[in-house]
């Protein structure tokens, strides 16, 4: 259908040695950067090869390449020069498998024009979105790249115009994520805006509209590189980057396990796990870890660590917003998407940036069938002029609208005050297990109906695990329409 | 069949001692002086649940005369013993001149006060201690080894005594170097009668607390035995003591023993005497308050068998042989399963260990029918002990119990500071056992590796199905990197490290959090603590946490070219080694401070530490003041 594999053999003898040799001497070109371990080309700065990394995101011997052969099409500027010409251009693209699973995959080679995008670069980007959306499988893009071709002008500005319409098209269809390896500039910095879930690497990928240099020029603002666009400032500042980690190698491990979280389309479910923590399992501390004072601090990490499978919990954007927590953790194997409010930090109230962290997590979950499972403890939306002036009511419209269009089972614990419960919980959700400290006062909402129980601390994993296995089998379908339209 | 009442601070239901109590009721907030020492409160909560007796417990107000008296002017019982036992015991002057006419061998020195001692200490034999007379907090305190620092000491420490306490007058006792801590359990009625529970080896302590303590001691023959727990029985009846009591003794290594103190209360390690004499010490105190005359002749007290405790604390051993750790218990799981094994706590899952507080989480006592067999018991039961959330001294606890010295008896109160005189660093790893620790870790990734590609039910695209049966990893433990080859033999692994073949089987339960796994048929149970996509590892091995680092050998390659990050110069910042409230700071931005000077006190856990500039320089900023509370790796005050 879409693959088109040449082979060598029915092609008369004399051209076949042609093509042979034509193919070694690309291949060899190509595999200068293909196992280039020892002299990493990119060594001095800490970065790894486009081919090393993808080498150590995907399973062993499991990496099939595509468009090896292709080269840049641009003759100006000297470009038609061979020596200009690099086998597979500035980027590798090709699917393989993480864990076994199949996934999409395209590393941008900064040693060729700095990964910049040539029209080529575009398209073999695209092909790969366009297989990895029919298959149905995610795209990883490990992004290091200098941003346009100077010297293709429009046609690679093109290229992005088409990068980004596949990232539109693919996004709620198959996860794409983004790991930012590299400088990220100008236009470029909007496909990993686009994708799912956007990743950097401390102190090497840096993403800004314009770098340190037109931000003096404009604003004579002085700012460095990693002030304006590092890992730090978009993990905790800006909330454009959902983790940062220590270096190429450590962000390469945890995308091999952040992976096995996701299912791999929004035709599949949440994927179960082989889970060695028992489903039945107490867990007591849950019984003293809500204060009895009121007013007092908990950290509601305390409470998730402890439910989920093996105390693991895949924490997304955990520097940003910090006042609600959202991330993936297993309950008895399978995925399921956790959003708590977090005591510890503002009360754990809900602001326009926690509010809007914690809709876009809720919509990635809904899109792929990951169950969510809420903890509730929030004293309500922060009052002020600055919430009101930066539109705390269109901002937290978002969260109230993300919940109430997920039709994944969702189930809510409430684990002291549900004052704004009616947020988290639409009327039809199937199931919600409540808990709250004896001292608050859960029996008005049970009398109505409005929470279906009232547990034990303690029992809160198994009645969890319980309920995920009966709302496995939900179904809720919307009214047509072509999409809704959340308060943005 | 009494009704328990317990008084307690905050009242948490689930708390285990709450739980046990028929009632608990709260006599104030968490800071001792407001709750446990608040006489008052408990007075109050006496009279209103009308309760007929009062065991103190250990600590707080359990010698407390005055709490004794004002229970007795209530008319209510106090179990323990009487008024004046108490008071008498408590004066160190007084219980000493006591002892000696009981005939109690007491420390040789001049009781009194002494102007010049040339003439006295060659009576006493050298070393000799000088004491100040109003001393305290070892103000005033010198040993002397010879005349000459005899009369240099004795100048000294007359001048720090007046200066210190306005009073010059100076002791002199003999000083017992390397002595052992051994003490010796009584117990005596209302009706003249007293016994002696055979003795307690305490002699393994950090900061004159102790760590490790067995009955019977290895050091006593039956004569020293029989010796000394007449002269405590003699003493107890000399100030008619009534209730458990524990007289101390310091004894020599030609096994001189001499008085130390006596304690007119339960001490904490009573369960050691307990298992070895089959007697429940808190059934006969409430027996003997009650006004029974004792059940047993001193005939009828056996020591059958050998007992240790461990006293398992929430603190860090690699500081100071123990600084308080605080935090919640979030995985908490006694050994019970351990056979002969007691614990005494008060904790569960969940629980805080908090500041107010001595930091111990339990006492593990193992029992055994001799000394080996309680140790073997003891070593298996601390590395089955699972502890997260707080740091905690089962590292050091482990060590002590197996060292070569401690095995052998060969022990005295100076045992830490003498086997580890550049403070505890944890085990040691014999090659061997560093070969066992990186085929465990090795096998426990692939392990892991298999176990994350086992996805369950079927998928619309199929997994596929890994072939791979060989594992080349690279294993970073400590400074050193291994490489290790992995390959899978069936349910086990078969471990290359060092040219060496291990075989390693284990259930790979990996959400338990004690593993049992054995390499080349020596079984142990390890503790993985934690793990990440990064391969970085814990895992406790011997009682000890080691950090590993395990990734592939392509990995390891490629992390050689990964930038090394620039670690934060720790002279120039003061952070909080533990968790405790400030009580002073002493600089402020802008102050020249030189290296060594104090910077700010910390207290934790009745301890105050003082802080100290690394190097000299300017203050750059403050980020604490008095009366703060700050958790352990806060950031104190900054230096340019």
């Amino acid at each position: 259908m879409f693959l088109a594999l040449t082979l060598l053999l029915p092609i008369p003898v004399s051209n076949r040695k042609k093509n042979k040799r034509i193919l070694s001497e690309k291949s060899e070109q190509a595999a200068h950067f293909l196992f280039p371990l020892i002299c990493c080309s990119q060594g001095p700065s800490g970065k790894l090869t486009a081919r090393e990394r993808i080498l150590l995101l995907l399973d062993p011997d499991s990496f099939d390449e595509y468009d090896m052969f292709v080269e840049h099409r641009c003759s100006d500027f000297g470009m038609d020069s061979n020596k200009n010409k690099y086998p597979g251009d500035s980027v590798v693209t090709g699917r393989g498998r993480i864990n076994g699973r199949l996934a999409y995959v395209f590393s941008q080679d900064f040693t060729v024009f700095g990964g910049s995008l040539s029209g080529a670069h575009a398209q073999k980007i695209c092909k790969v979105m366009d297989q990895a959306a029919m298959v149905g499988a995610p795209v990883i893009g490990l992004n290091d790249s200098g941003g346009a071709r100077i010297q293709e002008g429009v046609e690679s500005l093109a290229g992005y115009a088409d990068i980004f319409l596949r990232n539109v098209l693919c996004s709620g269809v198959v996860p794409q994520i983004s790991l930012i390896m590299g400088p990220c500039a100008g236009g470029a910095v909007y496909s990993p805006a686009l994708t799912d879930f956007t990743f950097m690497v401390k102190d090497t990928s840096y993403l800004f509209i314009t770098g340190p240099d037109v931000v003096k020029s404009v604003t004579n603002e002085d700012v460095t590189q990693e002030q304006l666009g590092g890992a730090k400032t978009h993990t905790a500042v800006s909330g454009v980057a959902h983790r940062a980690f220590e270096n190429d190698i450590d962000a390469l491990l945890n995308l091999r396990e952040f992976f096995n979280y996701l299912p791999l389309s929004n035709r599949d479910p949440a994927p179960v796990c082989e889970c060695h923590d028992p489903s039945d399992r107490l867990v007591p501390e849950l019984d003293t870890v809500v204060p009895v004072e009121s007013t007092k601090a908990y950290d509601m990490l305390d409470i998730i660590h402890s439910i989920a499978d093996e105390r693991e919990f895949f924490e997304i954007m955990p520097s940003y917003a910090r006042n609600i927590v959202v991330g993936f953790a297993r309950m008895n194997g399978r995925t399921v998407g956790i959003v708590g409010n977090q005591p510890k930090v503002a009360s754990g109230c809900l602001d326009i940036n926690s509010s809007v962290k914690g809709a876009r997590f809720v919509r990635f979950c809904d899109a792929f069938n990951i169950p969510l499972i809420t903890f509730v403890d929030v004293p309500g939306f922060l009052p002020g002029t600055a919430q009101e002036y930066g539109g705390i009511i269109r901002h937290g419209a978002k969260l109230l609208f993300a919940f109430a269009e997920a039709t994944v089972p969702k189930i809510t614990i409430i684990t002291r005050k549900g004052a704004v419960q009616i947020i988290f919980r639409g009327k039809e959700a199937n199931a919600e297990a409540e808990y709250v400290d004896k001292f608050a006062n859960p029996f008005p909402a049970a009398m109505r109906g409005f929470v279906d129980d009232i547990i034990q601390p303690s029992t809160t994993r198994v009645r969890i695990c319980r309920d995920l296995d009966v709302l496995a089998s939900k179904t809720q379908s919307s009214p047509w329409k072509k999409h809704a339209n959340i308060p943005l | 069949s009494c009704m328990s009442t317990l008084v307690i601070s905050v009242i948490l239901p689930l708390q285990v001692h709450v739980k046990m109590a028929d009632e608990a009721v709260c006599v104030g907030p968490a800071p001792t002086s407001k709750s446990y020492l608040n006489m008052d409160a408990i007075m109050e909560v006496i009279k209103k649940t009308r309760a007929q007796a009062v065991h103190p417990g250990y600590g707080f107000l359990s010698e407390n005369k005055e709490f004794a008296r004002r229970l007795a002017s209530e008319g209510v019982t106090f179990i323990g013993p009487d008024t004046h036992a108490i008071q008498a015991m408590g004066d160190k002057i007084e219980s000493k001149l006591l002892a000696k006419n009981a005939k109690v061998n007491t420390i040789p020195g001049f009781d009194g006060v002494f102007e010049l001692l040339s003439n006295c200490s060659p009576l006493l034999g050298y070393p000799v201690m000088i004491k100040a007379s109003a001393g305290g907090g070892g103000k005033g305190m010198r040993i002397a080894w010879d005349d000459e620092e005899t009369r240099e000491g004795f100048r000294f420490s007359s001048q720090e005594a007046a200066s210190s306490f306005g009073d010059d007058r100076l002791l002199i006792e003999k000083f017992i170097d390397n002595p052992r801590h051994i003490e010796i359990q009584v117990l005596a009625d209302k009706h003249g009668n007293a016994l002696w529970l055979n003795e307690r080896e305490c002699s393994i302590q950090r900061r004159n607390q102790k760590v490790v303590e067995e009955a019977p001691s290895t050091f006593l023959d039956p004569e020293t035995r029989r010796a000394m727990g007449e002269q405590a029985v003699a003493l107890a009846k000399a100030v008619k003591y009534s209730s458990a009591g524990t007289v101390e003794f310091l004894v020599d290594s030609s096994k001189n023993f001499y008085f130390l103190e006596m304690n007119t209360r339960l001490q904490v390690e009573h369960p050691v005497t307990e298992c070895i004499t089959g007697l429940d010490l808190v059934q006969e105190m409430i027996r003997v308050a009650k006004g029974y005359p004792l059940r047993h002749k001193q005939a009828d007290i056996p020591i059958n068998g050998w007992a240790v405790e461990c006293r398992v604390y929430a603190e860090d051993p690699y500081k100071s042989f123990g600084l308080p750790s605080i935090g919640k218990l979030s995985q908490y799981q006694e050994p019970l399963h351990v056979p002969s094994v007691r614990v005494d706590s008060g904790i569960q899952q969940g629980s805080d260990i908090s500041i107010y507080y001595d930091p111990m989480i339990s006492k593990l006592i193992t029992y055994g029918s001799n000394r080996a067999e309680a140790l073997k018991r003891m070593e298996e039961a601390l590395d089955n002990y699972v502890i997260r959330g707080v740091a905690h001294n089962i590292s050091l606890l482990r060590e002590v119990i197996v060292h070569p010295r401690f095995v052998q008896g060969d022990i005295s109160t100076k045992f830490l500071p003498e086997v580890y005189p550049d403070g505890f660093k944890g085990h040691k790893l014999t090659d061997l056992e560093r070969r066992e620790l990186l085929a465990t870790a090795a096998s426990l990734y692939v392990a892991e590796q298999l176990r994350s590609q086992r996805f369950l039910g079927t998928a619309r695209i199929p997994v596929a199905k890994s072939k791979r049966s060989s594992w080349e990893l690279s294993v970073r433990l400590g400074d050193g990197i291994y490489p290790v080859a992995v390959s899978k033999d069936g349910s086990s692994f078969s471990v290359e490290v060092d040219g060496m073949k291990l075989n390693v089987t284990s259930e790979w339960n990996l959400a338990s959090p004690l593993l049992s796994v054995t390499v080349d048929g020596t079984q142990r149970t390890i503790q993985r603590l934690s793990r990440n996509a990064s391969g970085d590892t814990n895992i406790q091995f011997l009682g000890t946490v080691y950090k590993l680092q395990i990734l592939t050998k392509v990995a390891a390659e490629l992390s050689k070219y990964m930038p090394e990050k620039a670690a934060e110069d720790t002279s120039s910042i003061l952070r909080s080694p533990m968790p405790g409230a400030v009580v002073a700071v002493s600089v402020k931005p802008g102050d020249t401070v030189s290296e060594g000077q104090e910077i700010c006190v910390i207290e934790a856990m009745k301890m105050q530490n003082s802080m100290i500039a690394a190097k000299t320089g300017k203050v750059k900023a403050v980020h604490c003041k008095a009366g703060d509370t700050v958790g352990e790796g806060d950031l104190l005050v900054e230096l340019e």
